[in-house]
């Protein structure tokens, strides 16, 4: 599975995915988890994770939602997004956690 | 018919006037342009003996109703409403020969939703009018009034992220090559190795329609096939602009029905050379069938690579944008093909605009334009660019836009699929990087190098294009003032 931005390096590290989700919020967008079990080019709407995490700020609480989607969904891929109020859509989307 | 004009009173004033004279309309300095005019900034060169004011009147005049002598009809029309205005002249620095007109047009003269109509008033005739020596369209604005009249891009930026699902990163591409004499199957083959390499999209090239050696149906299909193996190999949405430009219109819409029917997301044409009728039929197609359209410029370089004559190529950027795609061709700064630094990063700016693409952001405009919600469109960067650019080029062009490596994908030691990851991991570790703060300029190389140690195929390309550079004079600059 090659789908979404970064893909092709190594799996990041979770102080990785913290600055990432740092740089997210620096721009004020709403970050979002999404999961599912069988990731395909075809599948648009993957499982939510609640909502957009729209009241979370920092990183820590992020964090905590990507290990409780984790913990409730062992065998999913998981994806964290970001959306953007202005652009009217989804930003970013890139993979965590492969089955 | 009795003839009795040649007696008695002279009943209007035949003859050859001043286009500046007095009376006239075609120079009025310190008109003031009502909101609906088009506006243009014009660089004049007038033949030796003719006045700048006398040049730029004749420019407004030609360009809007007038002719080189007067006529009786003149008289039946309402001069005031309809002579275009050369409302200020600036120096143009560094050229003592030259002025920037600026020339406001009335909205009636134009008539909606028609490029060519505009084109044919705005850089018709006029240009070969003997008092000039040189005259070149440098800007042109286009009021809410006007510009509402037409499409604009099928899709715009954002909602083709939606449909490829692929954010926070600029979008990779690749033109295959050899350009002319590949089979269908051969070809098909090489799209293949560069999608499921890593690549969002591969290319035809503008010179690509259906020639002997690989006709337009063979072609598409085994393209097409190429496509839906490497989405389905790597999990990821893909595409490959098929090149629709025909001799007719007709055949560029059986082209582009069979490019649908076999699934493609997105097609090409080469604007410039189809012509703005054939672009705005085939943008309106692309709108109501769902499909992404890819610009191509071939043939820019014919009107705007001159400094003092011919059309700027952001006039014809715009124009695109106007009429309707949702990929065009700029410079990349930094590989083999023209284009000065600065102007091509205006030319971005004022293409992703989404408000106003204001002058004072949008290097070497002249106007403020209002785009309205008038979709986006993706600036690609194409030609002599190589993994090594890539740190320069994220930070020039940002995310909003398409890098396309051709020679820089299929000329990779290990071929294409190799050259296609390097791209692609350089391309993700400089996002990375990026994203956590780093400096691209000071930092780009160690990113880069690091990214190497994981990546073989980064590593190779590294080596093979580590001392290829492209430095050479822009022709054309912008003027420092």
């Amino acid at each position: 599975m090659k789908t979404e931005t970064f893909s092709y390096l190594p799996t990041f590290t979770r102080e990785q995915v913290e600055k990432q989700i740092q740089y997210f919020l620096n721009n004020s967008w709403v970050v979002g988890i999404e999961y599912t079990s069988q990731p395909n080019p075809s599948l648009v709407f993957w499982d939510w994770w609640r909502l957009p995490l729209f009241n979370m700020k920092s990183v820590g609480e992020i964090m905590a939602e990507v290990d409780a989607c984790k913990a409730a969904n062992p065998d999913c891929y998981i994806r964290i997004t970001s959306y953007d109020h202005v652009r009217q859509s989804q930003v970013m989307g890139f993979v965590v956690h492969r089955v | 018919m009795s003839d009795s004009n040649e007696n008695g009173k002279a009943l209007f004033d035949a003859g050859v006037k001043d286009y500046s004279a007095a009376g006239r309309y075609y120079y009025d300095i310190g008109f003031k342009p009502t909101e609906t005019q088009v506006l243009a900034a014009f660089r004049i060169t007038p033949q030796e003996g003719v006045s700048f004011e006398e040049a730029a009147a004749a420019v407004a005049a030609e360009s809007s109703f007038s002719t080189w002598t007067t006529v009786w009809s003149d008289y039946l029309v309402d001069a005031a409403r309809y002579s275009a205005r050369t409302y200020e002249m600036k120096p143009v620095p560094g050229h003592k020969d030259q002025m920037m007109a600026y020339i406001a047009y009335p909205l009636d003269l134009f008539e909606e939703g028609s490029m060519p109509n505009l084109m044919s008033s705005i850089v018709g005739n006029v240009f070969g009018f003997k008092p000039l020596r040189a005259l070149r369209l440098e800007d042109i604005y286009f009021p809410p009034a006007l510009l509402t009249t037409f499409q604009g891009p099928p899709h715009g930026i954002q909602v083709e992220r939606d449909k490829l699902d692929k954010y926070g990163r600029p979008l990779l591409g690749a033109t295959m090559k050899p350009k002319l004499g590949l089979s269908a199957r051969n070809y098909g083959r090489l799209v293949y190795e560069a999608l499921r390499g890593g690549l969002d999209f591969t290319k035809d090239d503008e010179n690509i329609t259906s020639q002997p050696f690989m006709r337009w149906r063979d072609r598409f299909e085994f393209v097409m096939a190429a496509v839906k193996q490497a989405e389905a190999e790597t999990g990821e949405r893909k595409g490959h602009y098929l090149n629709v430009t025909a001799g007719d219109m007709e055949e560029m819409y059986r082209r582009a029905e069979l490019a649908k029917e076999l699934g493609s997301r997105i097609i090409m044409v080469d604007y410039l050379v189809a012509g703005f009728t054939a672009f705005a039929s085939l943008s309106k197609w692309c709108r109501a069938n769902g499909m992404l359209l890819h610009a191509h410029r071939a043939m820019h370089s014919v009107m705007d690579r001159q400094q003092n004559h011919g059309v700027h190529w952001r006039v014809l950027a715009k124009w695109c944008r106007i009429v309707g795609a949702d990929h065009l061709h700029n410079g990349t700064v930094v590989g083999k093909l023209e284009g000065d630094r600065a102007s091509t990063i205006g030319i971005n700016e004022m293409m992703r605009a989404t408000d106003v693409a204001k002058k004072e952001t949008c290097a070497g405009h002249h106007f403020d334009q209002p785009w309205l919600s008038m979709p986006a469109m993706f600036p690609v960067a194409s030609g002599g660019i190589h993994v090594w650019h890539i740190p320069e080029l994220v930070s020039i062009f940002g995310d909003d836009a398409i890098l396309q490596f051709g020679g820089g994908t299929v000329g990779h030691p290990w071929g294409s699929a190799a050259g296609a990851t390097a791209n692609r991991v350089a391309l993700e570790a400089v996002i990375q990087a990026r994203n956590e703060g780093r400096d691209l300029h000071t930092e780009g190389t160690d990113i880069l190098k690091s990214a190497a140690k994981h990546s073989g195929e980064l590593r190779a390309a590294m080596e093979t294009w580590k001392d290829i550079t492209f430095e050479y004079e822009s022709v054309d600059a912008l003027e420092k003032s």
